[in-house]
């Protein structure tokens, strides 16, 4: 590990040092001030942030970056009047249908051509979550997983193994509950984890492409496939997988039923592991599996939300702003960053490389070679903002009672009619 | 080069008071007033009156406003050929139990201020205990509540489960408790500002007539009634306005302890509109606002009873 630190920092600096030298050549005067707004607030992001900055600030001397970090749940709201009146130059936000607003507002730069250049190949695989009426609006810096992760020592005491199909699932889920151990801990209060079950189960059963209509809302919620994927959820539902009384937790306050063995699993994103490794699950105890097949016709199709920098329209130093951008992803940039002793992601250059942790490792093998239905943004993000605040309540009523469904159905899809008019 | 001054010697006439001096009367309060006018009229009243040309408009805050006339209203009430927003049906609902039950304040102030109104050794100390909860931030009381009211572990869980009850998905995950499991955290904090209410019109009793009262063989509830409350009457109206007040701006306790959910059905019309409006999912300024409108004129309506009932007490006492 510290060996494999040190090369990469060493291979960083020496790219620096020859990318200064080119970068002197392209653009021999960046000055001025750079100003960048970040919602890298958590204290591990912010230390990523801040040393990115300095080593930018590095390369170009000349230029003056002022670096304003925002706390992250604040910046959610704040980035309207941040980008209405004197904008920065670069922000941060998120890929795919979170950009509309600004986008169609004019508010985010359109860098198309940034996207033009040989290096942003590299990029390809997220190019898709960037573009909005054929055009690029910002480019990622990182991205992370979803998946099941599970106590791998609870699995191993009633002999079970990772599913991979449907009714391997139902089965292990069985065998816990007939134990007195839940199978999925999940905590609804803030609606979103839902989202996440309804994008695996709705892109397991009916595809990548039938789950990106619905959320372009060019498929009425009423329809005999939507009611397919509730279907299959229920099977869960009704044989008692979850934890009782999950409407009354956060996410975080639902981990101490997967810590304390009260329950299996859970299904999260990455960042998850670093909160459960805090509550003292080891490595041994902890694993990974991708979300099982459920309908054999179509492909895997992955949530793995990825975060953003994007150029304000209004930006008052353009070329330093497309500079930091080529800058944070870049290959060595992005290994950097996303080392464990950072953000510990996943990078998105096809370039870099991955720190050596058997999360980012599953990780990052299942998003390269077995994602081939798609990468999803998560509920939240590809869905329009109305529509995803109705649906996620909507699921979080199913998952308590499902009995409601057919009103419940009625009703989200009274909003897409009124949405997507 | 003359440098005579521009003023005009008036000294040969009659000596003229300045337009001031001589204005002064009908001006000073017109001056004394214009700071707060002014400061009332910026923050106040012409925000009203962009609220109400902004709920005609379809807007997201950032592009350009799209008028819609009022199509908002008609989404929201259900006027025409469409169902009534249910978020706005439920939210309704909800602020009228608040505006009942919150007034449940003012006979539990009432009742722990004449305890408390006693003189026994160290009552400073229990009265500063009991007039604790409005002290604190409503964050923290929905915070203890929340935790008071979690399912399993939580101390109201366990009494009820001591008594057979078990109240599904936790006081707060149900439905059909939650909103009044948030007011009841609510009348926590309402009561002890009630109780400090009357504790100091208690202080301003006449103890002449508490003692004619008693010398005509008055006692107990009667005494009550027809003596103490009726002195007690300006503090109640002030009781009244702050409970129906708190009770429709309701807002943080909901906030912090469920966040609206669950499925929305904590909601009120003030909490509604900062979903529509400012939360993470929302920016959809024009219905925000016709919220906005809607929950002004249910203010406005309690507004102008107290305003009329003090103008009456005005021209009674004069």
């Amino acid at each position: 590990m510290h060996s494999i630190l040190k090369t990469s920092l060493a291979a960083f600096v020496a790219a620096g040092v020859s990318a200064t030298a080119a970068f002197a050549d392209a653009h021999a005067s960046l000055s001025g001030d750079l100003r960048i707004i970040s919602d890298m607030s958590n204290p591990a992001p912010r230390a990523v942030m801040e040393g990115m900055v300095a080593d930018f600030g590095a390369l170009h001397p000349d230029l003056n970056v002022e670096l304003t970090i925002v706390d992250r749940e604040a910046w959610k709201t704040q980035i309207r009047n941040a980008l209405g009146a004197n904008p920065p130059d670069v922000v941060n936000w998120y890929a795919a249908n979170r950009m509309r607003p600004y986008v169609d507002a004019g508010l985010f730069a359109d860098i198309s051509d940034l996207w033009a250049e040989p290096e942003f190949e590299a990029l390809a695989s997220t190019k898709g979550a960037m573009t909005l009426d054929d055009k690029q609006w910002g480019v990622p810096y990182t991205y992370y997983q979803w998946g099941v992760y599970y106590r791998k020592d609870i699995f191993d005491q009633y002999g079970l193994s990772e599913p991979t199909t449907w009714e391997e699932e139902m089965a292990n889920c069985q065998t816990l509950l007939d134990n007195g151990v839940k199978c999925y801990t999940i905590g609804t209060k803030f609606l979103w984890t839902a989202g996440g079950w309804f994008d695996y189960i709705n892109s397991r059963t009916n595809g990548y492409d039938f789950h990106m209509e619905l959320a372009r809302g060019e498929v009425p919620w009423t329809d005999d496939r939507v009611r397919q994927t509730f279907a299959n959820w229920r099977q869960l539902i009704d044989m008692g997988a979850f934890i009782d009384d999950h409407q009354n937790f956060s996410w975080q306050e639902a981990l101490p039923f997967m810590l304390n063995g009260d329950a299996a699993a859970y299904l999260m994103g990455n960042f998850a592991v670093a909160a459960m490794r805090d509550g003292g699950l080891t490595d041994d105890q902890l694993d990974f599996y991708q979300f099982p097949v459920i309908n054999a016709d179509v492909d895997y199709a992955e949530d793995a939300p990825t975060d953003t920098f994007h150029i304000a329209s209004g930006a008052q130093n353009m070329d330093a702003a497309k500079e930091f951008l080529r800058f944070v992803t870049s290959a060595d940039v992005q290994t950097k960053i996303n080392g464990g002793d950072a953000l510990g992601q996943l990078p998105v250059n096809a370039n870099s490389s991955i720190d050596a942790d058997k999360f980012l490792e599953q990780g990052f093998d299942m998003l390269s070679n077995n994602a081939g239905g798609g990468i999803m943004q998560f509920f939240d993000r590809d869905f329009d903002a109305e529509m995803a605040s109705v649906g996620m309540e909507g699921l979080q009523e199913f998952m308590v009672f499902p009995d409601n469904l057919d009103d419940i159905l009625e009703r989200l899809e009274e909003t897409r009619q009124r949405i997507y008019q | 080069m003359s440098v005579s001054p521009a003023v005009p010697r008036t000294d040969a006439t009659q000596p003229q008071r300045s337009w001031y001096k001589r204005n002064e009367i009908a001006i000073t309060p017109w001056l004394f007033l214009l700071p707060a006018m002014l400061f009332f009229a910026v923050y106040v009243i012409i925000p009203i009156g962009q609220s109400f040309w902004i709920s005609l408009h379809d807007w997201d805050g950032l592009g350009d406003k799209t008028w819609v006339g009022t199509a908002n209203y008609e989404r929201l009430l259900g006027i025409g050929d469409q169902n009534i927003d249910r978020k706005f049906e439920v939210s309704f609902w909800n602020n009228l139990r608040w505006l009942v039950l919150y007034l449940l304040a003012i006979p539990a102030g009432l009742f722990i201020a004449l305890f408390l109104n006693q003189t026994v050794t160290g009552i400073r100390l229990y009265k500063s205990l009991f007039f604790f909860p409005f002290v604190i931030s409503q964050v923290v009381v929905g915070l203890v509540f929340s935790w008071f009211y979690l399912p399993n572990d939580g101390l109201f869980d366990v009494i009820t489960g001591f008594f057979g009850v078990d109240i599904r998905g936790g006081v707060l995950g149900n439905p059909n408790t939650a909103t009044y499991g948030i007011i009841a955290a609510g009348l926590w904090p309402q009561t002890a500002y009630c109780m400090i209410l009357y504790l100091t019109g208690l202080n301003a009793v006449d103890p002449e007539q508490v003692e004619a009262a008693r010398l005509d063989g008055a006692k107990g509830r009667k005494m009550l009634w027809y003596v103490i409350l009726p002195q007690l009457k300006p503090a109640t109206f002030i009781a009244f306005v702050v409970t129906i007040i708190g009770a429709l701006r309701s807002f943080d306790l909901i906030s912090v302890m469920t966040n609206g959910g669950p499925f929305g059905s904590t909601r009120v019309l003030s909490f509604y509109m900062f979903e529509e409006s400012l939360s993470e999912f929302g920016f959809r300024m024009g219905y925000g606002a016709a919220i906005a409108v809607v929950l002004f004129f249910i203010m406005l309506g309690f507004i102008v009873y107290f305003l009329w009932s003090m103008y009456q007490d005005e021209k009674g006492a004069r």
